[in-house]
């Protein structure tokens, strides 16, 4: 009856799919100076949105500088040769515009939404900061202050966040991936107008930027408007190759224990490193998200949700995750949290026997529909979230990624197979490949 | 083309942009079920929200957090499918169901594809109309709901929101955390859930958004059928209650290298007093704006002394106030309270200057038409204006209303509403130089 079920649902989605084929159509173009444009389509309301990605991040950065790319991000807001310091936001939000920023690994990222007929400022405004960036003295202290405090914020206030930053630094013994985005505290310390700005001259520039505009627009018009506002703009001739250190092979499982008093809730949580999404060749990336979802993508309907949260009723929360789009390979992991009576060390046998029980006996073909039932419905989802496929676009054309590739993607998953899946399960599932997390319980309080 | 885009150009100095073209229909179902409809055609999905005005509000009293638990298990079973049934079914027909309980609200979001709505619909209903309740999904469940509670005791900014809460609503159900407490949520039994399932999802609590590929025509017996089997009336909602914390700085050790600080005071304005546009405004400019609000410009823009400072004003289903909230190093706390207090008495005894609301209006009403460009946001704006009272007309005349403010009425607002000593600042952490006032 479910089976029955599915196979027409599946039907209907893909009919559905090509009727409604116009919308959220997809154009790409490269100005001269060597700037990328990606134009997603939207008609239904007249707003855009306006991207820039750069294709450099925080595993960009020089040794001894962690942090200088996000910090730069936040310089980015200060001023150029022609705008006085916070004047970029003054005039978007006087066009009713709302914009961020935001930095990771591999990319740095700029937006603004805006309504349709705001574009081309918003564009000009991008164009000035990507080459006439000034900064002065005083705005880099202060800002600096404000990045310790979102560092604050964001880390040293969060357990679970200064316990990642431990086991990446484990899970990457030598590529920059081990350092966290926001850096190492002293290093942010120590950042200054000097490093920000070398930073900024080396990688900011048409030919490692790509501008992804997404709502109400026309191929036709967002490349003219490229055209005048960033086609002036000169290409640096001093972007590094894109070749960060590479990782030894890993010899030993690590195993990373931490405590903090603020912490209430043991967890266990393992990453093995894993393969990316290869522009090109993308099955085993494919398999292996699949893989993921299977093991741990929707809580309870999961296998590890079925096992240990249904069954053995020994975890309050199960999940599995794979990074699938990085520059560099990065990781694919599983987390648990235990019922309050169960030992970490119990849980993580349990998941082990859940991990080596699936090797044994393979995928649920039922489970696997389900999942692409719902991939193929995602394509018609994800019409209803410009700015949601705009991001997609950035990240994964700076991580190496093709627009060919982000568009077979949905196609390539479809077409994996069970054998795909145990394959990459086997591949990745190596323990000396993974590290290890144990979050452990609040240290008992002392009754004297 | 080039010609085109140059000629708006132009324009952009001049106009601001096009307001958005909203046509709600209201819908009424042969049952009696109302409905706020959108119908855009363009996208084969319809997003819906299902909303009850009370929430977490209506627990009984001594079964706090009963009305989250509830909500957390609408979608862990109904009738003779478990929990897994119910989510394998789901996945089957690629819906999304959210499921959230808040302070003034219970609210299902449905996102399903046209192919099979009716099927989706359907098990939608059994979900909020015969939720199953199974012993031991509600052990599970529980678990997961007092593992959140326990980090919630060691959350620098759940902590300082429920002190502020037990300090300004003491007697209220305000008071009273949202998700229940570890006693009380242990001390929940399956009847307690039936009944907090009968006293907060009703017809008479009951608002409804769609937004998609569906008619008005279609649209009704569609929600006759999901909602139909609804009891008519649950419990009654909270009565009003005022905003009762005094001026004064109540502090709460923890141990971390930054504070947390919330700060607020009571208002009288609430949605439909006449104030209330110059009110919204003058917060925007105050510290809701974020870039470009005062409280950003000096505690972050000139000081550094925070990565985020605002304010905002709660417009609660029984009470208002307004408060804000900051984050800051230990050692520099104590001076970002004082440039909030200081800022405080800056508006309120001198207000804004025109170029302030210019620009405040300029952002205001050019940016509401980025609230209206996907179903899904579509549908919660229209959820969330129709448990706020809002008229479907607000849409089409909010911007009016807010360009016809003045520098007089916000200056006249700020005097009369914002109570610099009238503050009161929760702050959580080891500040250095900030003590308790009582």
């Amino acid at each position: 009856m479910l089976l029955r079920t599915v196979s027409f649902c599946f039907a209907a989605v893909l009919a559905a799919q090509s009727v409604f084929a116009e919308t959220g159509k997809v154009t790409t173009f490269e100005l001269e100076n060597g700037l990328q444009g990606v134009v997603i389509e939207d008609h239904r309301a007249p707003v855009v949105t306006n991207m820039v990605w750069y294709r450099v991040g925080s595993a960009d950065e020089p040794a001894g500088y962690t942090g200088v790319a996000h910090f730069l991000e936040h310089l980015l807001f200060k001023g150029t040769k022609t705008l006085k310091p916070g004047e970029f936001s003054k005039i978007v939000k006087e066009n009713g515009g709302v914009g961020n920023a935001f930095t990771s690994y591999d990319y740095t990222g700029y937006f603004q939404r805006v309504a349709a007929d705001r574009l081309p400022l918003m564009m000009q405004l991008e164009a000035d900061r990507m080459r006439n960036l000034v900064l002065l003295e005083e705005d880099v202290v202060t800002e600096r202050n404000v990045v310790i405090e979102e560092r604050n914020t964001r880390t040293e206030s969060d357990p679970n966040s200064l316990f990642q930053e431990q086991r990446r630094a484990m899970m990457f013994m030598n590529h920059p991936y081990r350092n966290p985005v926001i850096g190492w505290r002293h290093e942010i310390e120590a950042l200054n107008l000097q490093a920000a700005l070398d930073f900024y001259e080396t990688y900011y520039a048409p030919n490692n930027a790509i501008l992804v505009i997404a709502g109400d627009v026309t191929p036709e018009n967002v490349k003219a408007l490229a055209e005048e506002h960033f086609g002036p703009l000169k290409p640096s001739d001093n972007i590094p190759e894109r070749v960060r250190p590479k990782e030894p092979p890993h010899l030993s499982p690590v195993t990373v224990t931490f405590q903090d008093p603020r912490q209430t809730q043991p967890y266990f949580v393992r990453s093995y490193q894993a393969p990316k999404r290869q522009s090109g060749d993308q099955k085993e990336a494919a398999a292996l998200l699949l893989f993921a979802q299977l093991l741990g993508g929707s809580g309870i309907s999961s296998v590890m949700g079925q096992k240990l949260q249904l069954e053995q009723k020994i975890a309050v929360h199960t999940s599995a995750w794979y990074d699938s789009m990085s520059y560099d390979p990065e990781t694919f992991g599983v987390y648990a949290m235990p019922r309050p009576d169960v030992t970490l060390d119990d849980l993580q046998d349990a998941v082990d026997q859940v991990l080596a029980e699936f090797l044994e006996e393979g995928v649920d073909a039922e489970h696997l529909a389900r999942l692409k039932v719902q991939i193929a419905a995602e394509d018609i989802y994800e019409l209803d979230d410009q700015a949601g496929v705009a991001r997609t676009y950035g990240q994964a054309l700076t991580a190496g990624l093709t627009v060919q590739d982000v568009q077979s993607w949905s196609d390539v998953l479809q077409s994996v197979t069970e054998e795909d899946i145990m394959a990459a399960a086997r591949k990745v599932l190596v323990l000396k490949q993974s590290v290890t997390g144990l979050m452990l319980p609040p240290a008992t309080e002392e009754s004297q | 083309m080039i010609r085109f885009f140059v000629v708006l150009w132009v324009a952009v100095i001049a106009a601001l942009p096009a307001a958005a073209q909203i046509k709600i229909e209201e819908v009424t179902s042969a049952g009696g079920i109302k409905a706020w409809l959108v119908n855009e055609p363009s996208i084969p999905i319809i997003a819906m929200q299902v909303g009850f005005k009370g929430g977490t509000s209506l627990d009984a009293p001594g079964k706090t957090g009963s009305i989250n638990l509830m909500a957390g298990l609408l979608e862990e079973g109904t009738g003779d499918m478990d929990a897994a049934a119910f989510r394998r079914e789901t996945e089957s027909l690629a819906a999304n169901f959210g499921f959230s309980a808040r302070r003034d609200s219970v609210v299902v979001s449905a996102q399903v594809l046209k192919s099979n709505a009716d099927e989706a619909l359907a098990l939608l209903r059994k979900a909020i109309v015969e939720p199953a309740f199974n012993d031991a999904a509600i052990t599970r469940v529980r678990a997961q709901v007092l593992s959140g509670l326990e980090s919630d005791l060691k959350d620098p900014q759940s902590i300082a929101g429920q002190t502020l809460n037990a300090i300004a609503f003491a007697g209220h159900p305000y008071s009273l955390p949202t998700d229940g407490t570890l006693e009380t949520v242990k001390a929940l039994t399956r009847d307690d859930l039936f009944a907090a399932h009968r006293a907060s999802m009703s017809k008479d609590h009951l608002i409804v958004s769609v937004v998609g590929d569906v008619t008005a025509e279609e649209l009704g017996p569609m929600l006759d059928a999901l909602l139909g089997g609804l009891p008519e009336a649950g419990a009654d909602l909270p009565a009003r209650v005022a905003f009762g914390a005094t001026g004064g700085t109540t502090v709460v050790d923890f141990p971390s290298p930054q504070s947390v600080a919330l700060w607020a005071q009571p208002t009288s304005v609430d949605l439909d007093h006449p104030d209330f546009m110059p009110m919204f405004v003058m917060n925007h400019i105050l510290g809701g704006g974020g870039f470009g609000s005062r409280l950003t410009d000096e505690v972050r823009e000139k000081r550094g002394l925070t990565y985020g400072v605002y304010t905002y004003i709660a417009w609660l289903g029984a009470t208002e106030y307004i408060g804000g909230s900051v984050a800051s190093a230990n050692g520099t706390v104590g001076e970002a309270i004082d440039v909030v207090a200081a800022e405080w008495k800056r508006m309120a005894e001198g207000g804004v200057t025109p170029e302030e609301l210019d620009k405040a209006k300029k952002y205001m009403t050019g940016s509401y038409a980025l609230r209206f460009d996907g179903n899904a946001k579509i549908a919660r704006v229209m959820a969330g204006m129709q448990l706020d009272g809002f008229v479907p007309e607000y849409i089409n005349t909010r911007n009016e209303r807010l360009n016809a403010v003045t520098v007089e009425d916000i200056a006249r607002v700020a005097k009369q509403h914002l109570q610099p000593d009238g503050l009161r600042f929760v702050v959580v952490g080891q500040p250095e130089g900030v003590v308790s006032t009582d």
